[in-house]
């Protein structure tokens, strides 16, 4: 199952500066290791030790965040996008 | 409703024609009070456009002074302005722009110290600071005194716009619903390492303008319960769903916050910067 997954630009260093790439996975959870395996240090930034979801970071499926389907449960289908949204803070 | 002189008519009138504003909107406009929090890339496209459709009182919070650096995005100060503090700068473009607008101006931080009883006079607020320990410090704030919150924040090419307004509706979420708090140090880069398009600010701040004045007309419908991302690189807006978080440590059924918390600057910023 092939997801797209969008990179928001803190991250793109990690993804060579791409802002899209396409990750198999069944669910957000075997998406987030499939990420860390071809783009390795991306995991750290978007879950804990314990692997859960940091609360400054975001993942959306689709238009939905993740937090409120089946976090790192949520089932995965062809052709979905999941959009990464770290907290920014710049305003000036 | 506010009598107009001839000459508000004509100022407003590209206003006063829209059936959904009307004279008794611009009046509404005219009567409401807007804070913003920053004078800067956010700040001067949302004053800018306050001040135009001519909201009665804009109150303005910033510390620092012009710095040759800023002119690349915050379009509200100039060249001559340079060392001048950015609060004294935006009022002159502002009364320059609109005599009718009283502009309130505050040359200091918001702090736990300050910022609910500056909050609590205004009908609205607009943050467009630049850290993460003022965005939950204007959020509680904005939660206990019960006012609308439209937030902006920006990074490299990218914007998030939001509206909170926990107090109107149970559904509706807060910041710390999307984030219940600011993040570590060292794991979101530093502000002093990340550049910005100086047009961005214009894209999200405007956006933040339009909102706000929606907002204050109670016209169509709010960005509450949503947050608006822009990629400018990729030129696309999304809009995604933002549900109150029933663990919300701040506006859930159980808090645990239940008053203003200071935290720590997680990042470097050089002043004036």
């Amino acid at each position: 199952m092939s997801i797209t997954v969008r990179i928001p630009t803190p991250l793109r260093k990690l993804t060579g500066g791409a802002d899209e790439v396409r990750v198999e996975g069944g669910t957000i959870g075997e998406l987030i290791d499939n990420l860390e395996a071809a783009y390795p240090g991306l995991k750290e930034r978007l879950c804990d030790e314990s692997g859960e979801i940091r609360r400054f970071v975001n993942v959306y499926l689709n238009d939905e965040d993740v937090r409120f389907l089946d976090g790192r449960d949520t089932k995965l289908k062809d052709g979905d996008e999941v959009s990464i949204v770290p907290a920014i803070a710049g305003g000036r | 409703m506010i009598d107009f002189t001839e000459e508000q008519i004509e100022r407003y009138a590209r206003h006063i024609i829209l059936p959904e504003v009307g004279a008794e909107g611009q009046s509404r406009l005219l009567e409401s009070k807007v804070f913003m929090i920053g004078a800067g890339g956010l700040g001067s496209p949302v004053a800018y456009y306050l001040a135009a459709a001519g909201v009665g009182t804009i109150g303005i919070a910033d510390a620092d002074v012009v710095d040759m650096s800023n002119l690349q995005r915050q379009i509200i100060h100039n060249q001559d302005r340079v060392g001048m503090p950015k609060v004294e700068s935006a009022c002159e473009t502002i009364q320059a722009l609109n005599p009718d607008v009283t502009v309130r101006t505050y040359n200091e931080y918001i702090t736990a110290d300050n910022v609910r009883e500056i909050v609590r006079e205004y009908d609205l607020i607009i943050d467009g600071c630049d850290n993460f320990p003022t965005r939950f410090l204007v959020n509680d704030a904005c939660y206990f005194e019960k006012k609308p919150l439209v937030s902006g924040a920006m990074f490299r090419f990218e914007g998030q716009v939001a509206t909170f307004k926990p107090h109107q509706a149970k559904d509706a979420p807060c910041y710390r619903c999307l984030y219940p708090e600011p993040p570590p140090a060292g794991l979101v880069p530093s502000c002093s390492e990340a550049g910005i398009l100086g047009a961005l600010a214009g894209a999200v701040g405007t956006i933040q303008a339009v909102e706000a004045i929606k907002e204050l007309l109670g016209i169509g419908d709010s960005l509450a319960g949503y947050l608006m991302t822009f990629d400018a690189l990729r030129m696309e807006w999304k809009k995604l769903r933002l549900r109150k978080d029933p663990a919300c440590p701040l506006c859930g059924p159980n808090p645990t916050i239940t008053d203003l918390v200071t935290y720590e600057q997680a990042c470097e910023l050089k002043r004036g910067e």
